[in-house]
C-alpha cells in the first residue's frame, strides 16, 4: 500500500498551521541539516534521490541547484513558481492551502543548498486563500526562528517573500517569471545565460515548482533510497495528479510516479461520470498532446509519455468521454493560447491568430476543403520557430488532437460544403 | 486627496525587493484594492512613490488580466471557460449568466453592480464548473445554484465580500 507524504488527506486544518506540522516531524529535515550537513551534502542527497523537476520538464533539480557557482559576491536567489496556470491543474493550490510548511520547509532547504539569503514565492493572483495562509505562516516562523536572522541558531539567514502574480499564464516560463519579478512585462528572456548563471537581478537563481520543493523535507527525513523505491528508476518518487473532465472523482490523487494512467483514471478516479466510454484524456495539462483511448495503458511518467509524442507536464488529466467533440475542444485550446500569447514573436502571436480564425471556421461549417491542410501547414511553420516553448505547447496539443480524430474535421468541413 | 496609508504600504513593500521597480506588481495590487480600481490618480501615486515614469506603470497595468484601469461592479463574476470547466457545461452557464444580467462577457451592469468576465482556467478544475464571484471561489455550479446565487446578490445590495483582499 502506498504510504503518502504530502500529507493532503489530513484534512480539516491538522498541518495547516506550525504546531499542527511540527506534531508531525515537520522541521525536522531542516533541524537536522542545518546541524549535520553541508550545502554540498545536502545537494548530494537531492541528486542521488533522482528528484526530476514537477513544473513540467522534469529537469533534475539537484544538478539544477549544483549549475550555482560556489561562493562569489554578487547574492543568489532562490524562486518558487507558484504560478500555476497550465489548464487542467491545481496541485501547487492544494499544497499551499493544505500544507504550506512543506513548501517553506523545502525552500529554507532549498535555499541553504544554493547559498540564498532571499527567496521569493510568485504565486497566482487569484490564489486567495493560499495568499493568506503562506503569509500567516511565515509570519510564524519568523517568530520561531525559522525564518529571518540565524535559523534555529545555525547563522544561516533567510527571509521569503510572497509576490502576487496578476493573471498572465506566460509568468509561468521561468525566465517571463524573472522579467516580471523585476518590474517589467511578463515576456520571456533569451537562454543561455540560464538563470543558475545569471537570472534575477543578474544574480545566480534556481527556480523550482512547489511540488519539487515540498519533495525536498520527505527525502531528507526519509532518505535518497525510500525516495528511489517508489516510481520507476528514471523518474521516481511520489506524484501528485490532477483528475478533471468527465470523471467520476475529479480531485488531486497522491500516488507513486510512473502509475498507469488507465489505473489512474478508471480505478482511483472511478471512471467517466456518465458511464460514457472514454474518448481520448490529456496527460499533462492543455499543452500536452492528448491520448485516444486504446492509449492509456501508459507510464505517468516523464520519459513514457515524452517517448509517446505527449507530455507528464504538470500532470493535470483531463478526461473527455465520446460525446465531446474534438473539434470544439481544439478551436478552445488554441483560443486559450492566442489569449495568453506575450506578442514577442510572430510566429505565434499572428500564427496562433490565424489558426484560431480557421478553426472557428471549421467548427462553424464555414470552411472548404484544402483548410484543413492548410492548417496543418502552418502550424508546422509555427513549431519550433517560436522564442519560448508556449508556441510549441499549442502545437503539441492541437496537432494531438488533428491526428488522432482528424475525420470530426473532415465531417465538418464536408457539412460546409453541403450546406453551402 | 492623496492617502498616506497607501504610501507607507507602497514603500514598505519595496523593500523587499533588491530595486523598488520590482514592487510595480504588489503596489497596483494595493492601488487597486484602495481605489476599487486602477484611475489615473492612481497610476500616478504608484508612479510617485516607486520613482518610475508614469508610462511604465501604465504597461505593467495593462499587461496583467487581474489589473483593471477602468471601473469593476461591485460584484465581478469571472466564469472559468477552459477545457476541464467546458466539458462540465460552462458555456451553457455563460449563456445563462449573460441572460440574466443582460450584459455580455467583459461588460457591466448599467447600474454597476455586476461585471461579467470568461477567464481562462482558475485552478481550481476539482470542482469544475467553477467561477470566482470578487475573490471567493464558487464551485460545482449548475444552473439551479447559480440563478439562487444570483437572486442573493441582486436581493442583498450589501453583501460584503467574505473576505477583505490580500495585502501583498
Ligand atoms: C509557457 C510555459 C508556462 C509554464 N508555466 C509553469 C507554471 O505555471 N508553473 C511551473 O512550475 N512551471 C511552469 N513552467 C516551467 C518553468 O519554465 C520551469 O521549467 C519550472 O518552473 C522549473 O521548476 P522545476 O525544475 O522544479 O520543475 C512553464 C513553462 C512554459 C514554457
Ligand atoms: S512563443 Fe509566444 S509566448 Fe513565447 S515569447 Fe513568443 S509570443 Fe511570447
Amino acid at each position: 500500500m502506498y504510504e503518502q507524504v504530502f500529507l493532503l488527506e489530513k484534512r480539516d486544518s491538522e498541518y495547516q498551521d506550525l504546531a499542527g506540522y511540527r506534531s508531525g516531524g515537520g522541521y525536522s529535515a531542516l533541524s537536522s541539516t542545518l546541524r549535520d550537513s553541508t550545502p554540498e551534502q545536502l545537494i548530494e542527497l537531492v541528486k542521488e534521490a533522482k528528484l526530476r523537476g514537477r513544473g513540467g520538464a522534469g529537469f533534475p533539480t539537484g544538478l539544477k541547484w549544483s549549475f550555482v557557482p560556489k561562493g562569489g559576491t554578487s547574492a543568489k536567489w532562490l524562486l518558487c513558481n507558484a504560478d500555476e496556470g497550465e489548464p487542467g491543474t491545481f496541485k501547487d493550490r492544494i499544497i499551499m492551502e493544505q500544507t504550506p510548511h512543506l513548501l517553506l520547509e523545502g525552500m529554507i532547504l532549498a535555499a541553504y543548498a544554493i547559498g540564498a539569503a532571499k527567496a521569493y514565492i510568485y504565486i497566482r493572483g487569484e490564489y486567495v486563500i493560499a495568499i493568506r495562509r503562506l503569509e500567516r505562516e511565515i509570519q510564524a516562523c519568523l517568530q520561531a526562528g525559522l525564518l529571518g536572522k540565524n535559523i534555529l541558531g545555525s547563522g544561516f539567514d533567510l527571509d521569503i517573500y510572497l509576490h502576487r502574480g496578476a493573471g498572465a499564464y506566460i509568468c509561468g516560463e521561468e525566465t517571463a517569471l524573472i522579467e516580471s519579478l523585476e518590474g517589467n512585462r511578463g515576456q520571456p528572456r533569451f537562454k543561455p545565460p540560464f538563470p543558475a548563471v545569471s537570472g534575477f537581478y543578474k544574480g545566480p537563481t534556481v527556480i523550482n515548482n512547489v511540488e519539487t520543493l515540498a519533495c525536498v523535507p520527505p527525502i531528507v527525513q526519509r532518505g535518497a533510497d525510500w525516495f528511489r523505491s517508489i516510481g520507476s528508476e528514471k523518474c521516481p518518487g511520489p506524484k501528485l495528479y490532477c483528475l478533471s473532465g468527465h470523471v467520476k472523482r475529479p480531485g488531486l490523487y497522491e500516488l507513486p510516479m510512473g502509475i498507469s494512467l488507465r489505473e489512474l483514471v478508471e480505478q482511483h478516479a472511478g471512471g467517466t461520470h456518465s458511464g460514457k466510454k472514454i474518448k481520448a484524456v490529456i496527460p499533462g495539462g492543455i499543452s500536452a498532446a492528448l491520448l485516444p483511448e486504446p492509449a492509456l495503458d501508459i507510464a505517468m511518467d516523464f520519459d513514457a509519455l515524452s517517448a509517446a509524442g505527449t507530455m507528464l507536464g504538470s500532470a493535470g488529466v483531463i478526461v473527455m468521454d465520446e460525446s465531446t467533440c474534438m473539434v470544439r475542444v481544439a478551436h478552445r485550446i488554441i483560443e486559450f493560447f492566442h489569449h495568453e500569447s506575450c506578442g514577442k514573436c510572430t510566429p505565434c502571436r499572428e500564427g496562433l491568430a490565424w489558426i484560431e480564425q480557421m478553426l472557428r471556421r471549421i467548427e462553424d461549417s464555414e470552411a472548404q476543403s484544402g483548410d484543413l491542410e492548410s492548417m496543418e501547414r502552418l502550424y508546422g511553420n509555427i513549431e519550433g520557430n517560436t522564442f519560448c516553448l508556449l508556441g510549441d505547447g499549442a502545437v503539441m496539443a492541437l496537432r494531438g488532437v488533428v491526428k488522432n480524430f482528424r475525420h470530426e474535421f473532415i465531417e465538418r468541413i464536408q457539412q460546409g460544403a453541403r450546406a453551402a | 486627496m492623496k492617502d498616506q496609508t497607501l504610501k507607507q504600504q507602497i514603500t514598505e513593500v519595496a523593500t523587499r525587493y533588491p530595486a523598488p521597480r520590482s514592487a510595480v506588481m504588489p503596489a497596483l495590487h494595493l492601488a487597486q484594492a484602495h481605489y476599487g480600481y486602477l484611475t489615473q490618480e492612481a497610476m500616478a501615486e504608484v508612479a510617485e512613490y516607486l520613482h518610475l515614469p508614469r508610462v511604465t506603470v501604465l504597461e505593467i497595468a495593462t499587461f496583467y488580466s487581474l489589473f483593471h484601469t477602468r471601473p469593476v461592479g461591485k460584484y465581478h463574476l469571472q466564469l472559468c471557460t477552459n477545457l476541464s470547466c467546458m466539458l462540465l457545461g460552462a458555456e451553457r452557464l455563460q449563456r445563462q449568466l449573460e441572460q440574466q444580467l443582460h450584459i455580455r462577457c467583459g461588460e457591466t451592469t448599467a447600474d454597476g453592480r455586476f461585471t461579467l468576465t470568461a477567464v481562462e482556467c482558475l485552478g481550481a478544475c476539482e470542482m469544475a464548473p467553477v467561477m470566482q464571484l470578487n475573490d471567493d471561489y464558487c464551485g460545482h455550479l449548475n444552473e439551479q445554484r447559480l440563478a439562487e446565487m444570483l437572486q442573493t446578490l441582486q436581493e442583498e445590495p450589501n453583501r460584503k465580500p467574505e473576505n477583505g483582499p490580500p495585502s501583498s
